[in-house]
């Protein structure tokens, strides 16, 4: 590792840490872009799955990573952004105004909850992000002007700047378009990082007591935070819809909400690269599983199609992890690519976590 | 008549989701965090009577089934803390839930992929069986449901209340470092208050199967709304889980009776936010305030 010498106070703040670091995520988004003419439709298709839920994931990550409040309710937001957003446009809103629109929307019913639940803390809240999941199943049901009822809406194709995007018809335009978006929310999301509003957040986050010395507005940065995560959650959930062409109320079940907080913590809360990782396993897990039980097939041995093995390997992973290597994956990468940068310096305890003791939150 | 009818049936349902919900606080109270997968550990308790006592599988006697059932989870409550959770001991809150709900999902592939995903009932000495109070005609299991969870209930506080063990457990709940000062294996009560809980989830799993008939996926919807019940009772008391169990069990079959049916459904979930939003520590609230 080379050490870098700083020679402006603008260096303490920048985005990227020398001219090494932007390169590498230049190559990043080269060969994002390049991706489509390599891989198949299906595969570019599999792509668009992991920006979307990418997406997701860091809706979810803004408020558990790095403001540290716990939902275990947030697939009711993408329900708030994809409902939202086929119902405008099947009213014939075209389809930049309609994503905008369940933004908002998705956004604004953030920060009305916000205000009652998030006077909860830890576990507490996440029970009530949980009822909300739950509620808002049902709700999908009941609000059958809006949401189609049972049966549900099908997002319409998309035009756009006379194109025409469908998932099936132009996956490759589709993933340009998730691409596009995803890489503008990553943009904004570590720029807000930087900014006093988002070291507020981590400030909340490490300690509320020290965030309101400081003099942090704690209800307002909560609020805010929230209001903000489901505004990307409820984002990705309109992309979502028309990922999956296909939208009704078993498409947001409690479980997906159980699902997307377990995929910011395999990829290592408190950093953006987690919520990509997260995905990425989300989407490849179940691939990865149907290969090997074909592969397995083809060399003579039988294994039967046990239902929800994805979702139980995915859970050893997180158990897994959580004992080993509570930063997730990206705590993995983050010790490989210093040993690798410290060849042969790298020592044992260097990650090493500190002590910590169990914090009561009964008086007695 | 009708009425009473219904609370009879609720009362027993409600007993059960407070037997679950008995097994949250208890796991509350010892490490201030929550086992969301007590569901599923109900789940494969009555799974495993039900491979024990049903003729067409070892056929034992109906308590000698319970009794291995009961033990089984006991050892599995204990070993799983004592192998794979006290390693997490003292990080984040976070950190348990999260364990917890991956565990969930592993029990509830290792039960379907063992005893498959059809619906399952348990056969006990009183199935079917009905007796008459006055002019009610009441199930026997009912009946059995609601005497024994007040016989559990009694137990649990006198063993809480008089034994050794049950006031260590009250102190290493209150204060561990306290606790750990006066001679107090605090880890070793804490994988013991696991154990514990396994058998009160393996009695509700049993009592839950000769109700009606169990399937692996139902230790999710049961988990959740058992863990309505206790966070309406309040998660750090046991009384009110109990008492937050009946009210939900009482609850669900008078709404679906008189309001439509969506509204029903997630009464018991809408009670809970609504709980939560205006008394957050619950009904029978144990804490005030927290402290720095």
């Amino acid at each position: 590792m080379k050490p870098r010498f700083k020679t402006s106070y603008d260096a303490d703040i920048d985005r990227f840490q020398g001219r090494w670091h932007r390169a590498q995520y230049l190559i990043l988004v080269a060969l994002a872009l390049l991706a489509p003419w390599v891989l198949g439709s299906y595969y570019v298709g599999e792509l668009s799955s992991v920006l979307v839920w990418s997406l997701a994931g860091m809706g979810v990550m803004l408020l558990v990573g790095h403001t540290g409040q716990v939902s275990l309710g947030h697939a009711a937001f993408m329900a708030i952004g994809a409902f939202t957003h086929l119902a405008l446009m099947l009213r014939g809103w075209p389809f930049l105004p309609a994503l905008l629109a369940a933004t908002l929307a998705s956004g604004i019913s953030g920060a009305l909850l916000a205000r009652p639940i998030l006077r909860l803390s830890g576990i507490y809240l996440a029970i009530a992000t949980l009822a909300l999941g739950i509620l808002v199943e049902d709700l999908a049901i009941v609000a059958e002007p809006v949401t189609g009822g049972v049966r549900g809406l099908v997002a319409p194709p998309i035009e756009l700047f006379g194109f025409t995007i469908d998932r099936h018809g132009t996956p490759v335009a589709f993933y340009y378009l998730c691409l596009s978006i995803v890489i503008l929310v990553t943009l904004a999301y570590a720029n807000l990082l930087r900014s006093p509003t988002g070291r507020a957040f981590i400030a909340v986050r490490d300690s509320e007591i020290s965030a309101k010395a400081l003099g942090v507005n704690i209800p307002r940065t909560k609020t805010l935070a929230f209001a903000l995560s489901c505004a990307i959650t409820g984002l990705a959930g309109a992309l979502y819809a028309h990922l999956v062409q296909a939208v009704n109320f078993e498409s947001f079940l409690v479980i997906i909400s159980i699902a997307l907080l377990l995929q910011v913590i395999v990829g290592g809360l408190g950093s953006i690269h987690g919520a990509f990782f997260g995905a990425i396993i989300i989407v490849v897990l179940p691939q990865g599983i149907s290969i090997g039980r074909d592969l397995l097939g083809d060399i003579g041995i039988r294994v039967a199609a046990f239902p929800g093995l994805d979702m139980a390997v995915f859970a050893m992973i997180i158990i897994a992890l959580m004992v080993l290597e509570p930063r997730g994956l990206y705590g993995v990468w983050l010790r490989v690519r210093t040993w690798l940068e410290l060849f042969p310096l790298y020592r044992k305890g260097m990650f090493r976590r500190a002590r910590s003791y169990l914090k009561t939150e009964r008086l007695k | 008549m009708d009425t009473l009818q219904l609370l009879i049936s609720g009362i027993a349902n409600g007993c059960i989701y407070g037997l679950i919900a008995l097994g949250f606080v208890l796991i509350y109270k010892a490490s201030e965090s929550v086992n969301f997968a007590q569901g599923d550990m109900m789940i494969l308790g009555a799974f495993l009577a039900i491979a024990l006592i049903n003729t067409n599988q070892a056929d034992l006697p109906f308590l000698l089934g319970l009794a291995i059932a009961g033990i089984s989870l006991g050892v599995f409550g204990y070993l799983l803390d004592a192998l794979l959770l006290r390693r997490v001991f003292g990080q984040p809150q976070l950190t348990m839930v999260v364990l917890t709900i991956a565990l969930g999902f592993v029990l509830r592939f290792i039960i379907g992929a063992i005893w498959g995903h059809d619906p399952v009932g348990l056969e006990t000495p009183m199935s079917g069986q009905r007796m008459s109070v006055g002019a009610l005609t009441i199930p026997v299991v009912d009946a059995v449901i609601i005497v024994a969870t007040v016989f559990l209930v009694a137990i649990l506080w006198l063993f809480f209340a008089r034994t050794r063990l049950g006031l260590a457990m009250q102190a290493s709940s209150q204060n561990q470092m306290a606790a750990y000062y006066m001679g107090i294996p605090v880890k070793r009560v804490v994988s013991l208050v696991w154990a514990l809980s396994g058998i009160v989830a393996a009695i509700a799993g049993v009592l839950f199967a000769a109700k009606g008939a169990v399937e692996p996926a139902a230790g999710l919807v049961f988990g959740i709304k058992a863990f309505a019940a206790a966070v309406i009772g309040g998660l750090g008391s046991l009384p009110g889980a109990l008492a937050g169990g009946l009210l939900i069990g009482v609850m669900e079959p008078f709404a679906a009776r008189h309001l439509p049916s969506h509204v029903a459904q997630v009464s018991p979930y809408a009670l809970m936010l609504l709980v939560l939003i205006l008394r957050p520590s619950g009904l029978f609230a144990q804490a005030r305030q927290k402290k720095v």
